[in-house]
């Protein structure tokens, strides 16, 4: 089983910029209909941003990769994905000790989430990115303990992640911009929880393509 | 130890215009605009809350921290992080009534708990 290393760590960057740039209008227009149209832009531009720095600067682990993303995000991305993810990969840098095992990978998705709601104080249910990331750890925490490798970890929270993100279709935001909506929010996938389940689909196309 | 101010906000105009409304106001009072991001959009900078509040603190005041938008709350607490507690508060409240009723506070005196008070103007929208 292999381990996910820097390698992986810098690929997964490059696929994430690629698939929010690919995606870029799709997240445009989720945001547009509940929020302030600004997250396809900002998502596109924070990871365009986080390939050049990569480039210029390639950090030497995990952790230095992780640290990096949450520093140019946080500078970089205007709306509240900035503080958000840019705090979710700071406490991912934090729990990443080195290349990553399928339990770590939970682990850094776990530190991730708390990250987002010690920032955000959302909790599930609310429409936000924490309902993409609740079920996510929880796929990547049973596949890790069904003695699976950290490949497959991520691909079953990326597709868990996905599933969440439809579900909160049906849902009404109470949280952020989106709440000021109230019933109107009610029939919209949430953007930040769609960008989570891309990222983490990133995630798992560059363990896959590491192993 | 004096009290400055950093207005922050998703528009550069908008936290430019506080800031002299807020300045007329409080005549011996410092205040820093940090609105819109880095390359002139709307948002909120990290950077540029973080080097507002570097001067600041470093020219010696407390630093209180007041915000347009959810999302600029969740950019100034990532920088309260970073930053010395101690001197720097973030004060909650609505940004254009919050900022001159702080702003006036601290002018004629008021500490750091009168003035994260008068920011969320309560006065004015009981």
């Amino acid at each position: 089983m292999t381990n996910l290393d820097v390698e992986w760590a810098k690929d997964w960057m490059r696929r994430s910029s690629a698939l929010l740039t690919e995606r870029r209008m799709e997240l445009i227009d989720l945001d547009r209909a509940i929020g302030d149209g600004d997250h396809g832009e900002n998502m596109a531009r924070g990871f365009t941003f986080v390939v050049q720095r990569i480039d210029e600067n390639p950090p030497e682990d995990v952790p230095g990769v992780f640290k990096l993303v949450a520093q140019t995000l946080m500078s970089k991305v205007g709306g509240a994905a900035g503080p958000l993810y840019g705090t979710a990969f700071m406490r991912a840098a934090k729990a990443a000790e080195g290349d990553l095992d399928a339990a770590s990978v939970a682990d850094i998705c776990a530190a991730a989430l708390e990250g987002i709601v010690a920032r955000g104080k959302a909790t599930t249910g609310e429409k936000t990115m924490v309902d993409a990331w609740t079920p996510a750890i929880t796929a990547a925490r049973a596949a890790a303990e069904a003695g699976q490798s950290p490949a497959e970890a991520l691909r079953a929270a990326a597709d868990a992640a996905a599933k969440g993100a439809e579900e909160t279709i049906p849902m009404q935001a109470t949280k952020g911009r989106a709440s000021y909506l109230g019933e109107r929010s009610i029939g919209h996938q949430d953007p930040g929880a769609t960008s989570t389940s891309y990222l983490l689909g990133a995630a798992a196309d560059a363990a896959e393509a590491a192993s | 130890m004096s009290i400055a101010f950093v207005i922050v906000s998703h528009s550069a105009k908008l936290a430019q215009g506080v800031v002299e409304l807020a300045q007329q106001m409080a005549k011996d009072i410092e205040f820093r605009a940090a609105g819109g991001t880095d390359d002139g959009g709307i948002g909120t900078s990290f950077d540029a809350i973080y080097s507002a509040v570097e001067e600041l603190t470093e020219a010696g005041h407390q630093v209180v921290l007041l915000t347009d938008l959810g999302s600029a709350d969740m950019t100034v607490e990532a920088v309260l992080e970073v930053v010395d507690g101690d001197v720097v508060r973030f004060c909650p409240g609505p940004l254009v009534e919050g900022a001159v009723a702080a702003a006036v506070t601290a002018q004629v005196g008021g500490d750091l708990d009168a003035v994260a008070e008068a920011a969320k103007a309560r006065d004015i929208f009981a």
